[in-house]
């Protein structure tokens, strides 16, 4: 349509007949976009629906789980269930034991990553191709096929009955990614800050732990939640070198959280389930961007 | 300078303990477990040697060859629905949405970092019959169908698992196809919009093919994660019923630690192994071809 045509035809109209007109448009356009605005309601529906149900059940009791439908509120909104999944489940007990577990193993992974990624990016020295190949090969190796040659070494080394197990496993398990993904970052920082920080009389500590690992700090925290997540939720590991209850991590206890004569205590149970889920919900209203950005970008280059 | 960046003893220092750690615990048990693979036995009951009779008997386990068939039909209906689940949700951020999609990216994106365990237990009670009526059921049944027992046949617990996954993961599969879609240059889309594509011929003629390396990237990196799926089975329905959901790495965490058989647990993660090396093969495969086109 010609712009001259239309800015003439608006002129000669009466005010009130563009009023109507953009008033049509308006409505023409909402009625287009009346089906993606219920596409988007349904997906919001079905995404955010379990977590509501699960909510409302961690206030429920048991006789409204077997009696009431799955849409009646709760009667009362007290916390028993809460009190009851950390006193008689013991979920006190695995939050401990998965942070004694989770930090050190956080710790060692992003030190030592790190640490490695810029000897092999930044330094120069021949066979570093190779040797980053090995830790990506890392990647891809599904954790059982490590699992048992480990637990006859934990077992021999009288580990077993601890937590080192898991802190050992986890740094291992967690140093491909990590290595890989800190050498990438290092790569997109430019050679001349460390050939001047060079002229400027640094050694090689001083250009990794000043010049560095100041410049990649971002990426250390992006990679440092992504393992974070990792190692959280493992469940196999944990599985596999936990044996006794009191050593239990969160998602172990998780899953044996059943009440006391063996039955399911419905109330707890969804208080532990709503626990776990609303303390990662905490974590990632603050940290989403760089929660999404650190975990597709680990996918794609591993 | 240039001596500086190769002394030696740095490297060591540096390099040292990660790679130390890394051989101890991954590389060294990697073959230490293929060596298993000849024996059977375990540490405490000691070893026999068998040669190649562990992997004959692979080959003749029923229960292992349906796990073998369960882990790839998993894996492959699970890839196609949740790469296909993101690339539409990532064609909605980018031309639906535009600039005010970041708070639907990020509640869709949510479940993704959900400790699966807890995702399990909740789906298990979202699809329970008894002694509950989850509300899945009871739409069932306020449809006027009976109350399905969904954990109780194969095929159901095979979709009930599947649907579970999608809801997990297609938020991981849209962000990640968004990050290659947003790349795409304007003018193209523009330039495209001119000569008269619009709508589904634009996406066929001009998106698809433009987002066709992160498209190939997502489909490889769903297959290696779906060939070891391991928590969502154990928590959800725990391979049953009978072995009909039971994928290889659970199959193996069995034979290995409830029968106590080393060799032959570490026959079935070596299958497993063999399997995601295959699909590794490709991702280099593709990304190489990535880098000879930029």
């Amino acid at each position: 349509m010609n712009a001259e045509t239309a800015a003439q035809r608006r002129h000669r109209r009466p005010p009130t007949d563009a009023r109507a007109s953009r008033r049509r448009r308006a409505r023409v356009r909402f009625v287009r976009r009346l089906p993606l605005m219920l596409g988007l309601a349904l997906l919001i529906v079905v995404v955010a629906y379990p977590l509501v149900w699960m909510v409302l059940g961690s206030f429920k009791s048991q006789d409204e789980f077997l009696s009431e439908p799955f849409w009646a509120l709760p009667r009362e909104w007290g916390f028993d269930n809460y009190i009851e999944a950390f006193v008689g489940g013991g979920l006190g007990t695995y939050i401990r034991n998965s942070l004694i577990a989770v930090v050190p193993s956080l710790i060692l992974i992003v030190l030592l990553g790190t640490a490695a990624g810029f000897a092999l990016e930044v330094m120069v020295w021949k066979g570093r191709g190779f040797v980053l190949m090995l830790f990506l090969a890392g990647i891809m190796i599904p954790v059982q096929m490590i699992l048992l040659p480990l637990f006859t070494i934990y077992f021999n080394l009288h580990l077993t009955g601890t937590l080192w197990p898991l802190i050992i496993t986890y740094t291992a398990i967690g140093l491909p990614l990590t290595v890989f993904m800190m050498a990438t970052y290092f790569r997109s920082v430019p050679r001349e800050v460390f050939e001047a920080a060079t002229i400027d009389g640094a050694n090689v500590y001083r250009l990794f732990w000043s010049v560095g690992l100041p410049l990649v700090r971002n990426a250390v925290f992006t990679v440092g939640l992504v393992q974070f997540f990792f190692i959280w939720n493992d469940l196999l590991v944990a599985l596999t070198f936990v044996n006794t209850q009191e050593l239990r991590t969160i998602q172990v206890g998780l899953l044996n959280f059943t009440g006391q004569y063996g039955a399911i205590d419905y109330g707890p149970m969804f208080a532990g389930i709503a626990v776990n889920v609303l303390g990662t919900l905490v974590l990632y209203l603050f940290l989403n961007q760089q929660v999404m950005k650190g975990l597709t970008a680990g996918s794609v280059k591993g | 300078m240039e001596r500086m960046l190769g002394d030696w003893r740095a490297v060591a220092i540096l390099l040292g303990p990660a790679l130390a750690v890394y051989s101890a615990v991954m590389l060294v048990p990697i073959f230490w477990s293929t060596g298993y693979t000849l024996f059977e036995g375990n540490a405490i009951r000691g070893f026999e040697f068998v040669g190649l009779a562990n992997f004959v008997e692979f080959f003749e386990d029923p229960t292992a060859l349906q796990s073998v068939s369960f882990t790839l039909r998993y894996a492959i209906v699970l890839t196609v629905l949740q790469v296909g689940a993101g690339y539409g949700l990532a064609l909605l951020y980018v031309f639906a949405l535009r600039r005010g999609g970041a708070v639907i990216r990020t509640l869709v994106f949510f479940p993704v970092i959900l400790p699966t365990v807890a995702v399990a237990l909740l789906f298990r009670r979202f699809f329970e019959a008894a002694p509950a009526v989850g509300p899945v059921n009871s739409l069932v049944m306020s449809f006027g169908g009976e109350n399905p027992d969904w954990f109780g046949q194969p095929d159901a617990s095979f979709w009930v698992i599947i649907l579970m996954d999608l809801w997990r993961s297609m938020g991981f599969y849209a962000v990640l196809l968004y990050a290659g879609l947003v790349e795409i240059p304007d003018e193209l889309l523009e330039s495209a919009r001119i000569d008269g594509a619009s709508g589904f011929r634009l996406i066929r003629s001009i998106v698809l093919p433009l987002s066709l390396p992160v498209l190939l990237s997502a489909l490889i990196f769903s297959i290696n994660g779906t060939l070891k799926v391991f928590d969502t089975i154990v928590a959800l329905t725990n391979g049953g019923p009978g072995t009909a959901t039971t994928p290889l790495t659970v199959y193996m965490f069995r034979t290995a630690f409830s029968f106590g058989e080393y060799g032959y647990g570490s026959t079935i993660a070596l299958v497993l192994t063999l399997m995601c090396l295959v699909v590794t093969v490709f991702i280099f495969r593709s990304t190489r071809r990535d880098l000879t086109k930029g």
